[in-house]
């Protein structure tokens, strides 16, 4: 696994207004990681998502792919850095007029000069991969909620992305499923080499295929830097400890 | 077999067959395997197959960067063989396309019979119109039903909403819609104004624009106007609302809490229209006139007291009644079509669109009907 760095984020503050979330975030997130973002309910994770995809502007500091600049990117050229990630909303986001087929092909169609009967080869191999087969023409309102998450990583994974961000991956889903989808997150990374951000509560997901992670304080509105979540068990802060120990380790 | 031109500068894929045996096909994968090339679908294969094939042999030996192109293809070709009878060996397949390939496989396929049926005739789709709405029709009886009994609860003092809903309700409905129906109804009245006053002109009675106008407004066309108005901004946002609350669940919330949807979110979405629209058709009337009085004056050349004198004359309180009754019912049925398709929206954003289309059509169809109806009636009773 390389190690050199994929994202990084420098002095980020993000804010509604004068309502500041979270402030100072600095971290990097190399090539090959499976990085964690944690923290507690209303402490920014979804927020920070938002602003590493571009979706928010940081009220300060910057993000970097490759070394280069993502907000301060012309506008074209940050669609281009867009293209490279491929990201899992915590509803799962499948567009509801569209079969879960449909949904998935849709980049893979817009993005690649594949021929039809391709796409389709490609579509029913990522929906395997979720353990969705055979479900390719149904719509996202006929399928349970934990199925609509997984069509969602498909679609997120369609082009193949160097990087996947996962908002909540296993809320929603049977712990086997959960395991299952795990197993996925780390073969992509090992076979494929996808960098995978991942916003999770599941400790046991956090510890399994976790290899490095930030804590988001909710009090203090600003990160602990973790590096790797079994380590953070053992050794981390407090606060960190205690979140990761599901509040046995006092604090 | 090779990738189409142009792919020259780089280790493009290939795809090369060869006949081993009898039974043996070999099938060589080389270069690049990625997603961005215009990789070849797996049916690309039955040109080289052939009678008696028993086994088919995937090389990969001298194989390129790959993504999720290659496994894939070679996920295509295992089904290919489990559909044909063949059976699919590999030789030097990088570990991580076969890691994923048996991910793929670990679940197996969902058999889900006649989804793909989906283009029906002409026979066939007026069949299920008509068997939906066979299905609805009692629907939309019951939910009139519901209302009634809401309404005799709310008489009884017995229904159960929050009273701050309905002044949300009433400030939505009512002062926000004031621009618009300040808008239309003046140029309603504007063009009732220049319609009469081309018919009136031949026989030298231009004064009974002041008429044609008043009573118009009043009776009729302000009513109508507001209703069609309100029918798409409020009945569609009625629809809208209450579709995306089916949607969330929270309509769910209130049935298993008991409490009905009907007395809490129906009835003072209906009270708010039946007190607003009367006032809203009243006020629309008012500027239809306004807009007739400025048209006479500057175009026509009547005199503002003339014309002011000979509305009050062609004014009578009944004109006003038939003008409010109408407003009231044109209101009640956009309540009742925007809250009727808001409750019986599915639960997509799709079906919430559909749902504000529907309650748009089914206002304006009931007004319709409506006006025609009460038109008659009013016309027998001789008021």
């Amino acid at each position: 696994m390389s190690t050199a760095p994929h994202i990084e984020v420098r002095d980020l503050t993000m804010a509604y207004g004068d309502f500041v979330v979270q402030r100072d975030l600095s971290f990097t997130v190399n090539s090959g990681d499976i990085f964690v973002i944690m923290g507690g309910n209303g402490c920014g994770k979804t927020t920070l998502m938002r602003h590493l995809i571009g979706l928010q502007r940081p009220a300060r500091g910057e993000v970097f792919y490759h070394g280069q600049d993502f907000w301060n990117a012309a506008p074209e050229e940050r669609d281009r850095m867009k293209r490279r990630l491929g990201i899992l909303f915590q509803g799962g986001a499948l567009w509801s007029s569209l079969t879960i087929a449909e949904n998935v092909a849709l980049p893979l169609g817009e993005y690649t000069a594949l021929p039809a009967d391709k796409i389709n080869e490609v579509v029913s191999f990522k929906l395997a991969l979720v353990g969705l087969a055979g479900f390719e023409e149904f719509y996202p309102a006929e399928l349970s909620g934990g199925m609509r998450k997984r069509a969602g990583i498909a679609r997120a994974m369609a082009l193949d992305p160097e990087i996947l961000v996962i908002d909540e991956p296993s809320s929603g889903l049977d712990p086997l499923t959960a395991r299952r989808l795990d197993d996925l997150i780390m073969e992509l990374r090992n076979s494929l080499g996808t960098t995978i951000v991942v916003i999770t509560h599941d400790i046991a997901s956090i510890l399994t295929i976790g290899n490095n992670s930030i804590f988001l304080d909710t009090e203090r509105h600003t990160m602990i830097a973790t590096g790797n979540p079994r380590t953070a068990l053992e050794h981390g802060a407090p606060n960190v400890r205690w979140f990761l120990s599901r509040g046995e380790v006092r604090a | 077999m090779n990738p189409p031109a142009a792919a020259e500068s780089r280790p493009a894929w290939r795809l090369a067959t060869r006949r081993v045996s009898d039974q043996e096909l070999e099938v060589t994968l080389s270069g690049r395997w990625c997603l961005s090339e215009q990789l070849p679908p797996v049916h690309e294969l039955e040109k080289a197959f052939f009678e008696g094939l028993t086994t088919l042999r995937v090389v990969a030996t001298e194989l390129g960067e790959w993504d999720t192109g290659l496994p894939a293809f070679f996920a295509g070709v295992v089904k290919m063989g489990a559909e044909r009878g063949f059976s699919v060996e590999q030789q030097g397949l990088p570990e991580g396309v076969q890691r994923l390939i048996t991910m793929a496989f670990a679940v197996p396929e969902q058999a889900v019979a006649g989804r793909r049926a989906r283009p029906a005739g002409l026979l066939d789709r007026v069949g299920t119109a008509t068997l939906e709405f066979v299905r609805t029709a009692p629907e939309m009886i019951r939910f009139l039903g519901e209302i009634t009994l809401s309404f005799g609860r709310l008489l009884t003092g017995r229904a159960r909403f929050r009273l701050n809903d309905l002044w949300v309700e009433i400030e939505e409905v009512g002062p926000r819609a004031l621009g618009i129906v300040s808008v239309i109804s003046f140029l309603v009245g504007l063009i009732l104004a220049y319609l009469g006053a081309d018919q009136l002109k031949m026989v030298g009675a231009q004064i009974f624009i002041a008429d044609l106008v008043a009573i118009g407004m009043v009776r009729e066309v302000g009513a109508l106007m507001t209703g069609i108005i309100i029918a798409g901004r409020t009945g569609a946002a009625f629809a809208a609302q209450l579709g995306t609350m089916q949607v969330n669940e929270e309509m769910d919330a209130f049935r298993t809490l008991g409490i009905s949807q009907i007395d809490f979110l129906v009835l003072p979405r209906m009270l708010a229209l039946m007190l607003m629209v009367p006032l809203l058709t009243l006020y629309a009337s008012f500027v239809g006139m306004l807009a007739g009085l400025l048209v006479s004056a500057t175009i026509f050349d009547i005199g503002m007291f003339e014309y002011y004198t000979e509305t009050l004359r062609a004014l009578t309180l009944n004109h006003f009644f038939v003008g409010l009754s109408k407003g009231t019912v044109y209101g009640a049925m956009v309540a009742f079509s925007g809250c009727l398709r808001g409750i019986q929206c599915g639960r997509n954003a799709e079906a919430v669109g559909r749902a504000a289309t529907s309650a748009v059509v089914t206002g304006i169809l009931l007004i319709t009907i409506t006006a025609s109806f009460m038109t008659i009636i009013y016309y027998r009773l001789g008021i």
